[in-house]
C-alpha cells in the first residue's frame, strides 16, 4: 500500500484538532515507542500508541478514527509518565476519543443496554461514571 | 581612558530592516550613550572593513572601540588582532552581539545596555602594559587519554608540564576499557605506551591524587594551588612491590570496577599503573574506620605505610592551563524505570566494560554480578538517559551506538551461544569504519537490533523482564533477559562545575559541560586566554576526536608561549 | 485533628468496608473525619481535553465548597484523590480556567486549601510510629502485597504523592502495622480501571497479570486503597478464574480494613463480608485471628 503525502495530509484537519484539543504538539513525537512498550493493554489495541500518533500527523486519518486504540485505552498515564519528549500521550488519545464523540450523531463506545444485572449490581459506581464519561457521546 | 569610539556593522545578515534598525538604534546611543565617535559600516570583518576600523582609530584619535555586529565570536578575535597590530596595541577593543531579524524593542535596549557595560569595561580596563613573556610551562587537569596526548605534545615541544589526576595513577576512564571501536584493539595495549611514556618523558612531572584547589592570574602568568590528598603511603619510600594490597584483609565493591568487582582499601587502579604507588582509600580501610588491623604496615618492607599522613597544598607556576577532566556516566540510582540501580544484573556500559576487560573482576568471563552465571539472554538499551529532554539529558552521547555495538559483538565472542538483543532509536555511525562496524555485528555476529526504546525494567525470578518495542513491526516485546547493559548518557565527571568556577572566565553550560569560545573556530578555547580544554569534558566525543583535541589544546598552548616570546605587547598576546 | 471527608460516589455504597474502618481507624489514631456538607460526584475522572471546563466544574465546586467550610479535605477513594488533587493543582496553576470556571459556579477561591490523601495524613501528620504504638493484635509474618495503582501516583508533577517508579508509602504503612511488605513489580501497573465496563476481557488481564505477580513474589494478602482497582483485583477473581482455572485467587483488603484488623476493631467494622475473596479462612489458618 502506498501513501500520498502532502502539505494537506501532514497538517490535516484531525492532527490540528487533537493538537488543540491535547495542548500537544505531534511534531515532537521521535518515535521511540516507549509509550507502546509501557502500555498496561497495548496487547489489545490494533495500533500501538506511537502509531497512532504518527498516522494521524500523515493525515491516515480514516484509520487512526476505525482503530481501537483510544478505546481501550484506560488513561491510566504510564505513557505520560516515561515520555522522554514530555508528551502527554493520554491527552492525545482523550483527543481522538472527544473527535469522534463530539460529531452530531451519537456514536458511543459503551452499549448500556447490553450491561447485565449482574454486572451493574457487582460494579462499583464510580467505574460506570468514569467509564461513560469517556465512551458516551 | 581617551577618546572612545562605537562601530556598527550592519551587514546584509542583519535582514530588510538594517536601516530602521540603525536609526532606532543610533537615536537611543545618542542620547543614552556616552562616548566620543560612532560610524556604521556594511561589513567590518572585510578587508576594507578592518582598513576602514584602522583608519578611523588613526584619525579619530582613538584609545579604545566597541564593535557591535551579528558574529562577535568569531568575528572579534580577528577585528582585534588587525587593530592591536596596526596600532601596536595601544588601542583596546571590544566586539559585542546585534540581534538578527527583526528586534524587538526589548532587545533593542539590551543591545544599548551591552553597549554601556563594554564601554565602562574599556574605561576601566588599565592601559596596555608589558606582562613580559610566559612562564613557559604548562599544566594539563586531567590524566586521561587527551590530558597525556597534549602533556606529551608539550613535552615534546620542549616545555616542562605538569600532569594532575585526582586519582592515584594516570589512564583515566580508558583505563577500564576493554577492547575500543572499530578496531577492537585492545585499550589497554593501545594505552599503557601512552601512560609508560608519559611517566618517563623528562618534560612531564606527575602530580596525581591531587586537585586544584585555586588558581590566580592570567594567561602567561598563573599560580594555582593543588591539593595533593592523604595517601597515608609515603610514596618516596614505597617500592610499588605490591605486598600491602595482597595481603589487606578488607574487601568492597571497587569503584574502578563499576561495583561488579571487590577491591582492596589500599589500591593502586592497576597493575600497570602509573605512577604504581599505592593509597589507602579512609572510608573503607579498617584501621583507619575502626582503629584495628594495620596488616598493610606490618607487611611493608620499606616501612612506607604513614597513617599519620596530611594533605598537603602545593603552588605551581604555569603559563597556560589545559583542562581535561573527562566524563562520567548518568547515574543507575536516578533511573527509576530501569531499578534506580538497585537490580544487581542491570549494569552500565564501563561495568560491563570491566566484565570484559581480561585485567577486569572476571578476567574476561562475562559473568552476572549477582551469582556468576554466564548470562545467555543479554539486552543491551542505547540512549538510556540520552536524548530525553522531558527526565534526563537530551543530548546524543555519541558513543553509546558504537560501544554497544562492540559490547554485543564481544559478548558473542565469549559466549557463542548467547544471545544479544540490542534496543535502539537511531543507529549513528559517522566515524572512520565505524558503519561497516555496525553493519558486520549485525550480519556475522546476528545481534538482534530492536528499533524502539525500553519502558521498564524489574527483576522477575532470576532474570530481568524487558517491556520493550519493536516500532519496525509495532509490537510490544518483552524480553526476560539475563543480565541488562545500559548504555548511559555521558556526564561530566563528578567537580568539573567547581573546577570551572576556580577558573577566571571559564564557563560551562547548562549540563556542566565547558563551553568553548566559539562553537567551530575555537573548539579547544575556554574565554580566557591561556586556559583550553581537551575531551569530553566539552561534550561526548570518542577517544579519536579526544586524542585530537588533546593535541589541538596543546598546540594552542605552544602558540601561546611562542607568541608571548616573539610579539611586544601584551595585547597582541592570546590568541582570539 | 479534624479534616473534611469527601465520600464521593462509593464509598457510602459498594465500598463502605473502605469507608468506615478508616473513619474508626481515624479517631484511634488521633484525627476525625467531618464529612463535607452538600457534596457532589467529582465526575469520577478528570477531563483531559484541555478545552473541557465542563467536567471541572464538579471537582471545583467540591474544592470551593471546602474552602468556605475552612480546614482542609481529604478522601480515600484514589479516583476522587485524584480529581480533586488535579483539580485543586490547575486552579492554582492556571488563573483563567480558575477564572472562568468560579465566574460560572459563583463561588469564590479562596488559597490555601490543601488536598491530602489519607495516607498523606498517617505520612505527614499522625506519624507511622504513632500508628505503630495503635497496634493491637499481631500480625507478623503476614506477607502482604501493598498495591498502588495509577492514580494515587500520576501524573507525578501534579499528585506530588511518592516516587512515581517506586513508591514506598504503602510499604510504610504496612510495616507500622506489623506486616512484611512483598515487593512486586506490578504494583503501580494499571488494574484495567473503567475498562471493566466497555472491554472486561482486557481488564481481566491487567488484574491476573497483577494478582499472579504478587502471588509469585510471596504475597499472601494484597491491600488496595479504591474501589476501583479492588473491584478489578477482588470482585473479578470470579472471571479471572474462570479464563485462568490454574489461578489459586489470593485475598484482596483495602488498607482500612488491614488497619482496622491490626487495630483488634470488631468484626462489623472490618466488614469482610463485602470483599469477594473471604480473607477470614486464610487469617484463621494462619493464626491471626
Amino acid at each position: 500500500m502506498k501513501i500520498e503525502i502532502s502539505e494537506k495530509s501532514v497538517r490535516n484537519e484531525i492532527a490540528r484538532t487533537v493538537e488543540w484539543v491535547s495542548g500537544q504538539n505531534l511534531f515532537a513525537c521521535y518515535q521511540c515507542g516507549n509509550c507502546t512498550a509501557g502500555c498496561p493493554v497495548s496487547f489489545a489495541m490494533d495500533l500501538g500508541p506511537h502509531q497512532v500518533i504518527r498516522y494521524t500527523l500523515l493525515g491516515l486519518v480514516s484509520e487512526v478514527l476505525a482503530s481501537n486504540t483510544p478505546w481501550i485505552c484506560a488513561s491510566c498515564l504510564q505513557c505520560t509518565s516515561r515520555c522522554p519528549k514530555g508528551l502527554d500521550i493520554a491527552r492525545i488519545m482523550e483527543a481522538l476519543r472527544t473527535v469522534v464523540l463530539r460529531k452530531k450523531e451519537r456514536l458511543d463506545h459503551i452499549s448500556i443496554v447490553d450491561l447485565t444485572d449482574d454486572l451493574i449490581d457487582r460494579t462499583p459506581q464510580i467505574a460506570f461514571i468514569s467509564g461513560f464519561r469517556k465512551f458516551l457521546s | 581612558m581617551g577618546r572612545v569610539g562605537v562601530v556598527f556593522c550592519l551587514c546584509e545578515r542583519l535582514g530588510d530592516s538594517v536601516d530602521k534598525k540603525a536609526e532606532g538604534i543610533q537615536e537611543t546611543i545618542e542620547k543614552e550613550v556616552d562616548f566620543n565617535w560612532l560610524a556604521t559600516h556594511p561589513g567590518v570583518c572585510t578587508k576594507w572593513g578592518i582598513d576602514f576600523l584602522i583608519k578611523a582609530v588613526r584619525e579619530q584619535k582613538l584609545e579604545g572601540v566597541v564593535i557591535a555586529c551579528v558574529a562577535p565570536k568569531s568575528v572579534g578575535p580577528t577585528l582585534k588582532k588587525a587593530i592591536v597590530r596596526e596600532t601596536n596595541g595601544t588601542v583596546l577593543t571590544r566586539c559585542i552581539g546585534l540581534p538578527v531579524g527583526n528586534p524587538e524593542p526589548s532587545t533593542q535596549s539590551e543591545t544599548v545596555e551591552t553597549l554601556k557595560r563594554s564601554l565602562d569595561e574599556l574605561r576601566n580596563e588599565k592601559s596596555p602594559q608589558r606582562a613580559g613573556p610566559s612562564i613557559e610551562r604548562a599544566m594539563v587537569v586531567g590524566g586521561g587519554i587527551a590530558g597525556m596526548t597534549a602533556a606529551i605534545d608539550l613535552g615534546n615541544g620542549g616545555y616542562e608540564t605538569i600532569l594532575v589526576d585526582r586519582l592515584p595513577s594516570i589512564g583515566g576512564r580508558m583505563l577500564q576499557l576493554s577492547e575500543t571501536f572499530p578496531t577492537l584493539d585492545c585499550a589497554q595495549c593501545t594505552l599503557t605506551p601512552k601512560t609508560v611514556e608519559t611517566g618517563q618523558h623528562p618534560k612531564i612531572q606527575l602530580r596525581t591524587y591531587c586537585e586544584v584547589e585555586k588558581v590566580e592570574g592570567k594567561a602567561g602568568h598563573f599560580t594555582v594551588t593543588l591539593r595533593r590528598k592523604a595517601a597515608y603511603v609515603d610514596w618516596e619510600k614505597c617500592t610499588g612491590c605490591g605486598l600491602c594490597q595482597e595481603k589487606c584483609p578488607q574487601k568492597t565493591p571497587s569503584v574502578f570496577d563499576r561495583g561488579v568487582g571487590l577491591g582492596k582499601a589500599i589500591y593502586t587502579l592497576s597493575p600497570q599503573a602509573v605512577p604504581n604507588k599505592p593509597v589507602i582509600n579512609p572510608e573503607t580501610c579498617r584501621y583507619l574506620q575502626e582503629g584495628k588491623c594495620r596488616v598493610c604496615e606490618k607487611v611493608c618492607p620499606v616501612d612506607a605505610i604513614d597513617y599519620e599522613q596530611k594533605e598537603t597544598f602545593i603552588r605551581e607556576e604555569v603559563g597556560a592551563i589545559v583542562v581535561a577532566t573527562g566524563f562520567d556516566l548518568y547515574p543507575l540510582s536516578q533511573i527509576g524505570e530501569y531499578g534506580s540501580g538497585s537490580i544487581p544484573d542491570v549494569v552500565d556500559g564501563l561495568a560491563f566494560e570491566r566484565l570484559l576487560s581480561a585485567s577486569g573482576p572476571t578476567t574476561g568471563e562475562i559473568r552476572r554480578p549477582s551469582d556468576g552465571r554466564v548470562p545467555k539472554e543479554v539486552v543491551f538499551i542505547q540512549c538510556t538517559a540520552s536524548r530525553d529532554p522531558d527526565r534526563y539529558m537530551p543530548y546524543c552521547s555519541r558513543v553509546c551506538c558504537m560501544y554497544t555495538a562492540k559490547h554485543a559483538k564481544l559478548y558473542k565472542h565469549k559466549v557463542p551461544d548467547g544471545r544479544a538483543y540490542v534496543f535502539y532509536m537511531d543507529i549513528r555511525s559517522t566515524g572512520k569504519g565505524y558503519e561497516e562496524f555496525i553493519q558486520q555485528g549485525m550480519e556475522e555476529e546476528g545481534t538482534c537490533y530492536l528499533r524502539g526504546r525500553v519502558s521498564r525494567l524489574f527483576q522477575d525470578g532470576e532474570q530481568i523482564m524487558v517491556w520493550g518495542v519493536d516500532t519496525l513491526t509495532a509490537k510490544r516485546v518483552e524480553i526476560a533477559a539475563d543480565m541488562v547493559v545500559l548504555a548511559t548518557a555521558i556526564i561530566p565527571s563528578e567537580g568539573a562545575g567547581i573546577l570551572a568556577q576556580k577558573l577566571p572566565g571559564v564557563e560551562t553550560d547548562v549540563h556542566g559541560f565547558f563551553t568553548e569560545a566559539h562553537w567551530k573556530l575555537y573548539p579547544v578555547d575556554t574565554g580566557t586566554d591561556g586556559i583550553y580544554f581537551a575531551g569530553c569534558d566539552q561534550g561526548a566525543k570518542d577517544i579519536a576526536d579526544t586524542v585530537a583535541q588533546g593535541s589541538a589544546a596543546a598546540s594552542k598552548v605552544q602558540a601561546l608561549f611562542a607568541q608571548y616570546r616573539n610579539e611586544t605587547s601584551p595585547e597582541a598576546q592570546g590568541q582570539r | 485533628m479534624d479534616y473534611l471527608y469527601f465520600p464521593g460516589c462509593t464509598l457510602y455504597t459498594k465500598a463502605k468496608n473502605l469507608d468506615v474502618a478508616a473513619r474508626e481507624c481515624a479517631k484511634i489514631v488521633g484525627f476525625e473525619l467531618r464529612e463535607l456538607p452538600n457534596w457532589t460526584c467529582c465526575g469520577a475522572t478528570f477531563p483531559l481535553a484541555i478545552d473541557n471546563l465542563m467536567a471541572l466544574l464538579p471537582p471545583s465546586r467540591i474544592l470551593a465548597t471546602a474552602m468556605e467550610a475552612g480546614g482542609n479535605l481529604t478522601t480515600l477513594c484514589s479516583v476522587c484523590f485524584n480529581v480533586l488533587r488535579r483539580t485543586s493543582y490547575l486552579l492554582e496553576s492556571d488563573l483563567e480556567k480558575r477564572e472562568k470556571i468560579f465566574d460560572f459556579i459563583e463561588m469564590e477561591y479562596r488559597d490555601g486549601l490543601r488536598v491530602p490523601h489519607y495516607l498523606e495524613i498517617l505520612r505527614d501528620e499522625v506519624g507511622f510510629e504513632t500508628v505503630k504504638a495503635k497496634v493491637k493484635r499481631d500480625l507478623k509474618g503476614l506477607r502482604v502485597a501493598p498495591y498502588y495503582g495509577c492514580l494515587l501516583l500520576r501524573p507525578f508533577d501534579e499528585m506530588r504523592f511518592d516516587d512515581k517508579e517506586n513508591p514506598t508509602i504503602l510499604e510504610r504503612f504496612v510495616e507500622s502495622i506489623g506486616c512484611e511488605p512483598v515487593d512486586f513489580p506490578y504494583k503501580i501497573e494499571c488494574c484495567g480501571s473503567f475498562q471493566s465496563v466497555s472491554a472486561p476481557e482486557v481488564a481481566i488481564e491487567c488484574g491476573y497479570a497483577i494478582l499472579k505477580s504478587a502471588l509469585k513474589n510471596g504475597a499472601e494478602v494484597m491491600v488496595s486503597t479504591c474501589p476501583l482497582c479492588q473491584f478489578n483485583l477482588d470482585t473479578k477473581q470470579r472471571e479471572i478464574r474462570e479464563e485462568y482455572p490454574e489461578f489459586q485467587g489470593i485475598p484482596v483488603l483495602y488498607f482500612s480494613q488491614l488497619m482496622g484488623l491490626s487495630f483488634d476493631l470488631p468484626m462489623e467494622i472490618l466488614d469482610f463480608q463485602r470483599n469477594d475473596v473471604d480473607p477470614l479462612p486464610f487469617l484463621e489458618r494462619k493464626g491471626l485471628l
